[in-house]
């Protein structure tokens, strides 16, 4: 073991150089005192973040994402629970075939599903509108959700349901004072990974937005004016600590209940 | 919690739980076949089988978790096998304890007593008086992952006797305790149950279990039951060589029924030689023909000295020897063409432990074997 590790080594060097360089990049131009991005940098300013907070059209645009990004994550959240529950504890015909068709979204290409979504709307007369990127979001986002929540109500013991029962409770209300709280970690996991994957989505928003853009669309057009690129870096920062902080919650949360319900009396709380 | 005098009145004339010509198929696998029961008010009663012959199905039906294909179950007199696990009079011990691990102990306890709505220091009050009776003082207020194995049982126990139930179902409830606790909750069962006087309807695939805390067992194999009776007609008397085997060691001999000579059995063996048995030993339809008799190997002897005597012995060689501490079990060959048979001698003060190869004679006495 010991002989192979400094190989080993390097090559974890170079892939966390990869994946986080990029991202370090982020904040050293978000602050730096020149519209140029390039190296040597010429000096410290927070200017960019003040053109941000007077940008309006921008305000509009992450208003749009948290609502469309909120809603879509609760949608595919619920779908999430009806067909983990489902799966978890039902047998009928065709179950295999209806699971791989509902996490079929997954493989398939966004711009097909955004242009396919495009021209369906169109037949049906229907305006492009917040509503219709939400629907494409929870296309995307419901895969995930019945995955997770897979996982967690497959894990949840069969005979806490059987003992609610046992003891006179009738099925909602197993399902509200039992199985609701020991599948709460899986729920926001489901709604944290929709809520990032509809905030950062942009084929299909590009699509199917009407007159309010959604972040990622609109932090393209800027893309247009090279001058704006350093507002675009110091949103992008700012967009990093953000999920850094709701990951270290959701991190929290979910050692917490694990540590409740993995039995273990020393799992590091 | 309940004094002699509040005890219920134990009536094994009343069926607590009646069972008619249950089927249960899980797909195309029948699991219980055609199967009648009853169990008598305020009976400790033990189903005891190995894994697969339908015993934890047969309890889950009693308890409502599964519906019978066809058959009635009936419960303190009423029927039903269509009723909701909710909806009866029954409360479960589950096998995994099946302890909720959100709430701690206390609320765990007190979590069927909620639609009773009851004041909130009568509800605590009442838990805390079960989790006296369980042994649990001061563990109200403890979470559920901080509960030992032992603890954990006496939990999911006080969970289900506050309920209150006509009857107990206990699903292999020792099973994941050490031996020692094993034991102890044996007894503290036992006694619960003698204190209470509720009907316990007990799982189990431990023979031994079965016998010490049972009033009655039914063995089952293959979704049926073999053999219906007190622990000890069915130690003593099994009716047959599997329910024999699956109760305790028992050694197997086997020899030819010649028919009944002066009011007694005739079996002729090639190990034992000629035995005459007593009409209670024999099935009473058994016919002339090939038989095996059993044995208990405690119900053999050593003779160690020549003082030593039997109503009958003979010299074998002894081929195995296992030391227990109290106990020592030879393993002896027989002159016939029987297997090996098992031995078990209690260690007293000077008593000599044999070793392999020693010829030793061995007594035995004809009441103690059981033709099957």
């Amino acid at each position: 073991m010991k002989t192979n590790s400094r190989p080993l080594l390097f090559f974890l060097i170079i892939y966390l150089g990869f994946l986080y360089a990029p991202v370090v990049l982020l904040p050293l131009f978000a602050f730096n005192d020149s519209a140029i991005i390039a190296f040597p940098l010429s000096g410290f300013t927070t200017d960019w973040f003040s053109w941000l907070m007077e940008d309006e059209s921008l305000f509009g645009a992450l208003k749009n994402s948290v609502l469309i990004a909120v809603t879509a994550s609760f949608i595919s959240t619920i779908f999430g629970v009806l067909t983990a529950r489902a799966m978890a504890r039902h047998r009928f015909m065709g179950k295999q075939s209806m699971f791989g068709l509902i996490m079929a979204p997954l493989f398939l290409p966004e711009i097909i599903v955004g242009v396919s979504i495009l021209i369906v709307l169109m037949q049906l007369g229907l305006a492009l509108s917040l509503w219709t990127v939400i629907a494409g979001h929870v296309l995307l986002a419901t895969p995930f959700s019945v995955s997770i929540l897979t996982t967690a109500f497959n894990n949840l013991d069969r005979s806490l349901e059987e003992a609610s029962l046992d003891l006179g409770e009738n099925r909602i209300g197993t399902f509200f004072r039992v199985i609701l709280p020991l599948v709460t970690p899986g729920l926001i996991s489901s709604l944290l990974i929709g809520f990032t994957i509809s905030l950062d989505e942009f084929v299909i928003a590009f699509f199917l937005t009407g007159t309010d853009p959604t972040l990622p669309v609109y932090i393209w057009s800027l893309l247009r004016f090279p001058s704006k690129l350093p507002v675009v870096m110091a949103l992008g920062f700012i967009l990093l600590v953000v999920s850094l902080v709701l990951l270290g919650i959701f991190e929290f949360y979910r050692r917490r209940s694990e540590a409740l319900t993995s039995g273990k009396e020393n799992s590091g709380i | 919690m309940a004094s002699s005098s509040t005890a219920k009145i134990i009536d094994r004339n009343i069926p607590m739980v009646k069972l008619e010509n249950i089927r249960k198929s899980f797909d195309d696998l029948e699991v219980v076949k055609g199967l009648d029961l009853e169990i008598g008010s305020g009976e400790f009663f033990s189903l005891l089988g190995p894994s697969g012959c339908g015993k934890t199905t047969l309890l889950r039906m009693i308890a409502g978790f599964e519906t019978p294909n066809s058959g009635i179950v009936s419960i303190a007199g009423e029927e039903m096998t269509n009723f909701d696990a909710n909806e009866r009079p029954t409360n479960m011990v589950f096998q995994s304890y099946a302890i909720f691990p959100h709430l701690n102990v206390g609320e765990n306890v007190a979590y069927g007593l909620k639609k009773l709505r009851l004041p909130k220091n009568e509800m605590k009050a009442r838990v805390l008086d079960m989790l006296k009776l369980v042994d649990l003082d001061g563990l109200y207020d403890r979470p559920s992952y901080a509960l030992s194995g032992g603890q954990k049982q006496r939990v999911a126990l006080a969970r289900a006797l506050i309920m209150q139930p006509k009857v107990l179902l206990l699903d292999e409830p020792l099973s994941a305790l050490d031996k020692k606790l094993r034991e102890q909750m044996q007894h503290e069962l036992r006694r619960l149950q003698r204190t209470l006087g509720i009907t316990f309807v007990l799982v189990t695939h431990d023979q031994e279990e079965a016998l010490i805390m049972s009033d009655r067992i039914a063995v089952m194999f293959d979704g049926k039951i073999a053999q219906l009776g007190h622990p000890q007609e069915i130690y003593e008397r099994p009716v047959t060589k599997k329910v024999a085997s699956f109760i305790g060691v028992m050694n197997f001999v086997s020899g030819e029924y010649l028919g009944k000579k002066g009011g007694k059995l005739h079996v002729r063996t090639s190990s034992l030689g000629e035995v005459f048995l007593k009409p209670g030993q024999m099935a009473s339809d058994l016919q002339p023909g090939n038989v095996t008799l059993g044995l208990r190997p405690e119900m053999l002897t050593v003779l160690y000295s020549t003082n030593d005597n039997s109503e009958n012995e003979f010299k074998a060689k002894i081929t195995n020897v296992s030391y227990y501490g109290d106990m020592t079990y030879y393993s002896v060959e027989m002159p016939g063409p029987d297997d090996d048979i098992s031995i078990s001698m209690r260690n007293t003060v000077g008593r000599h432990v044999y070793s392999v190869g020693d010829v030793v004679r061995i007594g035995w006495g004809a009441a103690s074997i059981v033709a099957l």
